[in-house]
């Protein structure tokens, strides 16, 4: 039993070192002072002035759109790329796909950015487009390789399935599309919606990727925060960092708190 | 045999496995070739910033491949240092995240059921607030006026401030701070299928705790090492952002290198030719990571 506790110990001080720099952060997003370590009491006003700045709201909307899209078009193709994962057969042109498929995930993002960009100058001097880096570029790359994390999350659902009932469908006479449509995404929702949200939150945050691919016209939300964050410390990101922090909890509790609702209605369903 | 092939190649399926495949082929795997081809080819001053590696005049073809990016890097030491040091900072902070997400993930494992979900959702939720903000939460702290600092002095333990921030040390508690959940999570996901009855029937025959971590637990772990290793080690290896932010003028990591290759100096060729030697170097461990993800996702057939 002594392991056990030295485990849990663990937990709660790991728990500890992942939570205080957060919480750091929002506790001095209301402090009045302009030096970041001297508490000069409690102010909202940097939230004022991150209100008053066009350049970075300007960058909001833009990576709020490409995270939109990208999201859409990775659950998409990561969806196709799990079900072939786990439904086909084995083949030649099946192990090609899983290998890049899996690939993206731990690719080192300064290799993925470069070799991306690289592709898109090429394409641009060999067939006339794209003609300009910008929001069309980045939004290849990031459903590149945010379908990477939807093909894992995905998979992970469509084996857990019961295929028998897609195999009745079949019997049945539906086509494979009808099939797909009407058995199986009903029985996948959870794990599209969670692919579609954990790729809102990659392509939202990816500075690098977008560094190398994007142009004059799309900068993204990291790409002015890391400008702003390279020439030091200031209360204007806390308080950006505070909104941020707030809100992907908000979403987390909540979607947490639905599934559990859900899970134990069901229970209950069973039980009656 | 062949009847077989086409009916799992049906027109629906063609369309399930092509379109996936065309894109990841142009947008994945082409790239490479292209970062491939630019390494063996001349800097110049033009739009795009290198020459062709190829040309076509006088009825004669010709392929020139400039070995001069690669010869640069073996004779040029800061390259090499910077490969060597990027290995050794991923290999310690891959080993940092191990000791310190094996008993965090022990522990969610073996919690109630009930209280699982709720961990994982504690461990996962910094990593999907935003990357940059978590490192940048650390230049607040670790600054020479910094929280620490004022803390360790008021302590006592210290005389007068430390320098931490724009240090290797920054570096591993950025490295350690933001890739931790990503250890944590396969740890668990394979803790968690561990047939307690195994431990207790070691124990029940008399093995010591220890013993019986090094010789059960640890085997049937394996998998999720080897996985929350990978991905970990592998990013750190190219790593930009926390060697940018929190490490100083002594901290060579080769994606910073790269960056600087490739914005600062315009060096296309130089940069591709960094990140092919990166690649090279980081293909073992993209093997073994990709064989413990391809067995988990095609468990089911």
């Amino acid at each position: 039993m002594k392991k056990l506790k030295f485990s849990s110990l663990m937990l709660w001080v790991g728990m500890a070192f992942l939570y205080i720099p957060m919480i750091i952060l929002v506790f001095y997003s209301f402090n009045a002072s302009k030096l970041v370590t001297v508490w000069g009491g409690f102010s909202a006003k940097w939230y004022g002035e991150l209100f008053k700045d066009q350049q970075l709201l300007d960058a909001v909307g833009t990576s709020l759109t490409l995270a939109f899209f990208s999201a859409c078009t990775a659950v998409i193709l990561g969806t196709m790329a799990a079900f072939v994962m786990t439904r086909f057969r084995h083949s030649v042109a099946k192990l090609t796909l899983s290998n890049m498929i899996t690939a993206p995930l731990v690719m080192p993002e300064v290799i993925t950015g470069l070799s991306l960009m690289l592709l898109f100058v090429a394409m641009s001097d060999a067939l006339g487009w794209p003609k300009e880096r910008g929001m069309v570029t980045v939004w290849i790359a990031h459903s590149t390789f945010c379908a990477a994390y939807v093909a894992v999350v995905v998979s992970a659902r469509l084996r857990e399935l019961d295929r028998s009932i897609e195999e009745a469908a079949l019997d049945l006479g539906a086509r494979p599309l009808k099939t797909f449509m009407l058995i199986t995404v009903p029985m996948i929702t959870p794990s599209l919606v969670a692919g579609w949200f954990l790729s809102f939150s990659l392509s939202l945050d990816d500075l690098v990727i977008a560094s190398f691919v994007s142009g004059p016209g799309a900068t993204t939300l990291p790409m002015v925060v890391f400008s702003s964050v390279r020439l030091g410390v200031s209360p204007k990101i806390n308080a950006l960092a505070t909104i941020i922090i707030l809100t992907v909890s908000l979403i987390a509790l909540l979607s947490w708190y639905l599934t559990r609702r859900k899970e134990k209605r069901a229970k209950l369903a069973m039980q009656n | 045999m062949i009847k077989n092939m086409l009916f799992t190649l049906s027109r629906g399926s063609t369309w399930t496995l092509g379109i996936p495949y065309l894109w990841l082929l142009l947008f994945f795997a082409v790239p490479f070739i292209i970062v491939l081809k630019i390494s063996f080819s001349t800097a110049a001053i033009a739009i795009p910033p290198y020459e062709s590696i190829y040309q076509y005049a006088d009825e004669s073809f010709q392929l020139i491949l400039n070995l001069g990016n690669y010869i640069l890097l073996m004779e040029d030491s800061m390259y090499y240092e910077a490969y060597l040091s990027s290995l050794k900072m991923a290999l310690f902070s891959t080993i940092g995240c191990l000791l310190i997400g094996f008993p965090m993930a022990y522990a969610i494992a073996r919690a109630p059921k009930s209280a699982q979900g709720v961990l994982l959702l504690l461990v996962m939720l910094p990593s999907w607030t935003s990357f940059l903000i978590r490192v940048y939460a650390w230049m607040g702290i670790l600054s020479n006026n910094g929280l620490l600092n004022n803390f360790l002095l008021w302590l006592g333990i210290i005389g007068e401030p430390m320098q931490m921030l724009n240090t290797n040390f920054a570096v591993y508690v950025g490295i350690i701070y933001t890739y931790l959940p990503f250890m944590i999570l396969p740890l668990y996901s394979t803790l968690v299928k561990l047939d307690m009855s195994l431990l207790e029937a070691a124990s029940d025959l008399g093995s010591r705790s220890i013993n019986t971590f090094w010789r059960i637990t640890m085997p049937l772990a394996k998998g999720g090492i080897i996985a929350g290793s990978m991905l970990v080690f592998i990013p750190v290896v190219g790593e930009f952002v926390i060697p940018e932010l929190l490490g100083g003028p002594d901290t060579l990591m080769i994606g910073k290198v790269l960056w600087q290759e490739f914005f600062n100096n315009r060096d296309w060729p130089v940069a591709s030719s960094l990140a092919m030697i990166m690649l090279a170097l980081l293909i073992i461990p993209i093997t073994l990571f990709h064989r413990y993800q391809s067995r988990e996702m095609e468990k089911g057939l």
